[in-house]
């Protein structure tokens, strides 16, 4: 019981830490970015060759995964993203899906159509028996790394100088830019970031969600869950519903399995009706 | 207001009808293209089975076109009623409950059409955006539902789905002459009632809609109640659609309601353009003649270059930005490229495509100027002759 609580919260905090960078393209700059997974996908694959193919220890993997996802995520928004920004949704919807089809026949290619595995080191492995609640290592050292970022997240959004610019951006790109702030750099670090940081999901995720090249496809709907239902204004709304979400589901597929998603596909779509804002949202000025 | 004042006066309702009248005429490239489809049953023998998986894409594209080019629903779920139609036909068919596939397919798309009246209500509230996730959300239930019920087959697809002769007189053959000619029926009858529907002044209402809900519902438009009307009839077209392909693949599986299958219903109707019907026609010609071609050339990685074809459609705009794509292929298959080289050009290429794209957008606006300037011309000459004359 305990330890599926403990699996879905590990769960919960990997997507958080997915979505996380969606759910500011898409509040921040109204963007339907359907491509993120790839970016979480990217991050996964390139863990795979540094740890797989180079040899590179797993944990100084990560910040790299997070670092290259990143430099990724900065090129493609400053030379094709930054076009589509003031289009309409369906149009952005195409375009990502377009970006999303070339990811996942690029990565077949590439990477072959298996599923890949990250070769985890052996300290990782195994449970901790902890009061009688068997605790994953692995699960573990994830919900740290989540929880730290969160925790960082919501420090850099809330107490930093960039933070406020951030958010004076969220609130209203026009006066924002009357006050000096460049809107268009904000933009592109936080896009980066957010790429780096679905990156660092899916590094940390290969082994929880599965990696394969079909990964941007199937857990898009994830995200979206995420997203939409948490809403898109602030850190703690996406947070607790990604919280909800992965416990859910990993109790869901534990207890019900006969349900599988079928119970948050309906979720998200009574909340959309119920809310079409999201759960946590305020009241929007536009 | 003086051109106003030069017009005859007319009673108002007179006008309407006129306009209305002249926008249903039958003008003739549709009656070419309609005898090229006739054409195409003897002139293609040997193409009959890809020439009906057209049809069917084409059918479910006039569905889409429906609710996005005239109503403006913006729907990334629209597989959920095609499936349906499509796992309702065969279910019908398997155990017998209606056993002629003409009324099978009635039968569908009447069960299509009561699904997508009871989702309608769901796509009635907010923005774009959540249409988008709630059409996603209904897709992703039924085909989990479709996944899990035992009626279905589950993963591994509805089987052992047996055709009667339709009508009881006119079998299924082996070369799929009979599903083609069958199938283009059922668009061309379709194909009429959607003309005749959007033609009237219930079209025109839609249009209206789409332009301006609010002004709509001002003038005295019952704006919800069109939308659920034309929804539900799109769902049945797409029902419909569905219910096709089971009859004469005889066989439904769970790619009936792939996300894959609603992201294409929707590239094919950008493609073909949104709000004149043909547009999902030619559509669906186009997008089948792409992806046979491409999974001819990269028989497992088309979709690399049917995604690339979407991204530079949205950054340089349906006509130049499919020239562009298809020139980017060329290079590749013209130096004979390995794929691997192949992506690592089409992802520079397309880095400096974006950086250039405002200079590229100049040129390319240029040149439609230009056109536009010789087609008026054109057209001011054509217009002179008979009057000289």
């Amino acid at each position: 019981m305990l330890t599926i609580l403990f699996d879905g919260i590990a769960y919960g905090m990997l997507l958080f830490v997915v979505s996380c960078g969606l759910a500011v393209t898409l509040g921040l700059m109204n963007f339907v970015n359907l491509a993120h997974g790839a970016f979480a996908m990217a991050g996964g694959y390139i863990t795979v060759i540094l740890v797989n193919r180079l040899g590179l220890p797993f944990l100084a993997s990560l910040p790299l995964a997070f670092a290259f996802t990143a430099i990724i995520g900065a090129v493609f928004e400053r030379t094709l993203y930054v076009h589509v920004y003031t289009k309409s949704h369906l149009e952005q919807v195409l375009f990502t899906i377009g970006l999303v089809f070339m990811s996942v026949a690029a990565v077949d290619y590439v990477m072959g159509s298996q599923q890949q595995f990250v070769s985890i080191p052996s300290y990782l492995q195994g449970q901790i028996n902890f009061f009688g609640v068997g605790i994953g290592r692995y699960r573990l050292l994830i919900i740290l790394v989540c929880g730290l970022l969160t925790v960082a997240l919501q420090f850099a959004l809330a107490s930093t100088r960039f933070g406020a610019r951030l958010r004076a951006a969220v609130d209203d790109a026009r006066v924002a830019r009357g006050l000096g702030i460049n809107v268009n750099a904000v933009f592109a670090i936080t896009f980066a970031v957010g790429s780096g940081l679905a990156g660092l999901g899916g590094a940390l995720g290969a082994e929880i969600l599965g990696l394969d090249p079909h990964f941007p496809l199937k857990f898009l709907i994830y995200f979206l869950i995420v997203v939409t239902v948490g809403g898109t204004s602030s850190i703690t709304g996406p947070f607790i519903a990604s919280l909800v979400l992965g416990i859910g589901d990993v109790a869901g597929k534990y207890y019900v399995p006969q349900f599988g998603s079928f119970v948050i596909y309906t979720i998200m779509i009574v909340v959309l009706i119920w809310r079409p804002q999201g759960l946590f949202s305020r009241a929007v000025a536009k | 207001m003086s051109a106003l004042a030069s017009l005859p006066p007319k009673p108002l309702v007179a006008t309407a009808a006129a306009s209305l009248a002249s926008r249903a005429r039958w003008k003739p490239a549709e009656i070419a293209f309609w005898l090229a489809t006739v054409a195409s049953i003897f002139l293609l023998p040997s193409k009959h089975l890809i020439l009906t998986e057209i049809a069917i894409l084409g059918l479910f594209a006039l569905s889409l076109d429906l609710i996005l080019g005239y109503a403006g629903i913006v729907s990334l779920g629209h597989a959920a009623f095609f499936g349906f139609g499509a796992y309702a036909a065969g279910i019908l068919a398997k155990y017998g409950i209606i056993k002629e596939p003409v009324l099978a397919l009635l039968a569908s798309g009447v069960l299509a059409a009561a699904l997508g009246f009871v989702t309608s209500f769901l796509v009635l509230r907010g923005s774009d955006l959540t249409r988008l996730m709630v059409t996603l959300g209904v897709a992703l239930v039924l085909r989990e539902i479709a996944n899990q019920l035992d009626i279905t087959g589950g993963a591994d697809g509805l089987q052992g789905v047996v055709m009667e002769p339709i009508l009881g007189h006119f079998p299924f053959d082996m070369f799929g002459r009979t599903a083609y000619i069958y199938s283009l029926v059922t668009l061309f009858v379709l194909f009429l009632i959607a003309r005749r529907i959007v033609n009237s002044p219930f079209g025109l209402s839609l249009r209206s809609i789409k332009g301006n809900p609010l002004r709509a519902a001002a003038i005295g438009i019952h704006v919800n109640g069109r939308l659920v009307t034309i929804y539900t009839i799109a769902a049945a077209y797409a029902g419909i659609a569905g219910a096709l392909l089971t009859q004469s693949t005889q066989f439904a599986s769970l790619s009936v309601l792939d996300f894959e299958r609603s992201a294409d219903v929707m590239l094919i109707v950008i493609i073909g353009g949104t709000g004149y019907l043909y547009g999902g026609l030619i559509g669906a010609v186009l997008f089948k003649l792409v992806q046979d071609y491409l999974a001819n050339v990269n028989p497992q990685y088309w979709q690399f270059w049917l995604g690339l074809i979407l991204v530079m459609m949205i950054m340089f705009g349906r006509v130049y930005g499919a020239i562009m794509a298809a020139l980017i292929f060329a290079i590749c298959t013209w130096t004979r490229l390995p794929f691997m080289q192949s992506i690592v050009f089409t992802l520079v290429v397309l880095a400096v495509l974006g950086i250039a794209r405002p200079q590229i957008l100049a040129v390319t606006s240029r040149i439609t100027e230009r056109a536009a300037a010789i087609q008026t011309r054109l057209r001011a000459r054509l217009a002179r002759k008979p009057a000289e004359r």
